[in-house]
């Protein structure tokens, strides 16, 4: 109990110290630049106070819940799959991890759609666009995206072949889809690749890593270990453009065979 | 007065709430069916310490709930107001100073890019790349977080004048992602892994919502700019140039 409540005042501090410097630089500039005073400062205080308790609420709920389980499980299941490899005289196929790759999909998918920032920007997008675009359709988009991305990275570990060639291969889809796609959801699209990697996946997704690195024979963490994130970012923007690409094929698609039975 | 205002909000802050845990629920269950299911089917074994994480879950759906209320009262709000009120004095200097602010006040204390930073010092140290010592280390991993945080900075500044010139975003990113490319090629290969993840890192929980209100918030205010089409865009930014921030570190040090 004692431990528990340090954890919470270390948390809260922590959290604390990521949002003061930015509170001070927003009133500074609110107060000497613009010479105005804060509108509805009752409100932006709750709503501060709620930020930071929600903030430090939850992250000592992921430390307590999420996090030792899914770094144990990532653990157990890359043992286990390592252990099966193994048995066949310790040529590395990377058919034996099929366990593993389902995993990190199902883990990238879930954890994408808990992530606060993404919930923040799916709003946003929502109500700049009107309901044009849905909240959870660009979540579920973006779930996708780091779902495929994940599990790529992990064949990537066991089969060890170099990162750039993926990363590189990834950023031309991105180009070629940026040309086919319509203008206005590209911005958004951009952004959805930074907004994955944070409070959620980031823990998770590097545990799998690591975890997968140390058991697959002759990978190493150090150099191995690194890179899902990477593939956590370029994803997304490929699912979310590829989403609008098809939507938009399948409107125009729908369109026209309405225009055809009007015809005749 | 003030006593009526209090009971008006209350029950419905209460409601507010009551949804926003709704919603919570509904955001985390696919984490925990995935790990159900995993643990159960797959691993064939029984929850360890099943107290601790119903306790932790619990935490976890309050602080979501909390989290997001907070921001759709409190930052959303002054987020916007701000940028709004930038836009109407029109000084684009005072602007893009807050831009730099924004962006290299909340990375260079963000604590997972400390983490990575002290990481990166330790692989650069075991390959022989800087000194072993201690005080070596320290400085590699404070320069490193310097330069991200004044990436950060730069992207948002960029960001902010793409947003006022309504220069199309396209040709930033792809450019970007060629320097990227070619960088790679040339930087030392202990440092390549630390860029790549520091784009990812600098995109905080906290620090995502309000630039994003920043920009939306612009766009809304400037004649003639679509906050669909130009509001978005500056994260894209906050997570490119680190990564070029880095790599071109590494290849002067």
């Amino acid at each position: 109990m004692l431990d528990f409540l340090a954890d919470v005042g270390d948390t809260l501090l922590s959290t604390l110290r990521d949002v003061t410097p930015i509170v001070v630089i927003l009133v500074v500039f609110q107060v000497i630049v613009l010479r105005r005073r804060l509108p509805n400062i009752r409100g932006i205080a709750t709503g501060s106070v709620m930020v930071l308790l929600g903030l430090a609420l939850f992250l000592i709920g992921l430390e307590q819940a999420l996090f030792p389980v899914g770094e144990t499980m990532a653990q157990q299941l890359t043992e286990k799959a390592g252990a099966g490899a193994g048995a066949l005289a310790g040529a590395v196929r990377w058919q034996d991890y099929w366990v593993v790759y389902l995993f990190a999909a199902a883990i990238g998918f879930a954890t994408t759609v808990a992530e606060p920032a993404l919930i923040a920007v799916a709003l946003k997008a929502k109500e700049v666009s009107g309901g044009a675009v849905s909240a959870w359709g660009l979540r579920l988009a973006v779930a996708v995206g780091v779902a495929v991305g994940v599990a790529l990275g992990c064949f990537r570990i066991v089969t060890g072949t170099p990162l750039p060639w993926y990363i590189v291969a990834a950023y031309v889809v991105v180009i070629v889809l940026t040309y086919r796609s319509s203008r206005t959801i590209i911005p958004l699209a951009y952004d959805s690749g930074g907004v994955t990697t944070s409070t959620v996946t980031v823990p998770v997704v590097a545990a799998l890593g690591l975890g997968l690195a140390a058991n697959v024979p002759g990978r190493s963490p150090l150099i191995d270990g690194f890179g899902l994130i990477a593939f956590a970012s370029v994803f997304p923007i490929i699912s979310v453009l590829g989403y609008a690409v098809v939507a938009d094929r399948l409107e125009r698609w729908r369109r026209r065979s309405e225009h055809q039975e009007e015809k005749p | 007065m003030q006593h009526t205002r209090e009971e008006q909000g209350l029950p419905r802050f209460a409601l507010a709430m009551a949804k926003q845990t709704l919603g919570a629920l509904r955001d985390l269950a696919p984490i925990f069916a995935v790990i159900v299911v995993f643990q159960v089917a797959v691993l064939q074994q029984p929850f360890p310490d099943l107290g601790n994480v119903l306790v932790g879950l619990v935490c976890v759906v309050l602080g979501l709930a909390l989290f997001i209320q907070g921001l759709e009262s409190g930052l959303f709000p002054l987020g916007e107001a701000l940028a709004q009120g930038m836009a109407r004095k029109g000084s684009a200097v005072a602007l893009l100073a807050l831009a730099f602010c924004l962006g290299f006040g909340t990375t260079v204390a963000e604590p997972a890019l400390i983490a990575i930073a002290a990481e990166g010092a330790k692989v650069a140290a075991d390959a022989q790349f800087i000194g072993d010592s201690q005080a070596a280390q320290d400085r590699y991993a404070l320069e490193v977080r310097l330069v991200v945080a004044v990436a950060v900075g730069v992207a948002i500044v960029l960001g902010v004048l793409r947003i006022l010139k309504g220069w199309p975003i396209h040709l930033f990113i792809i450019s970007g992602y060629v320097v990227v490319m070619g960088m790679t090629l040339f930087a030392p290969e202990e440092i390549v892994g630390v860029a790549y993840d520091s784009g990812g890192v600098t995109t905080s929980t906290i620090t995502v919502p309000l630039i994003t209100a920043l920009g939306v918030g612009l766009a809304s205010t400037i004649r003639g700019r679509n906050p669909m089409l130009d509001g978005f865009g500056l994260i894209a930014f906050a997570s490119l140039t680190p990564m070029i921030g880095v790599l071109g570190y590494g290849m002067v040090v």
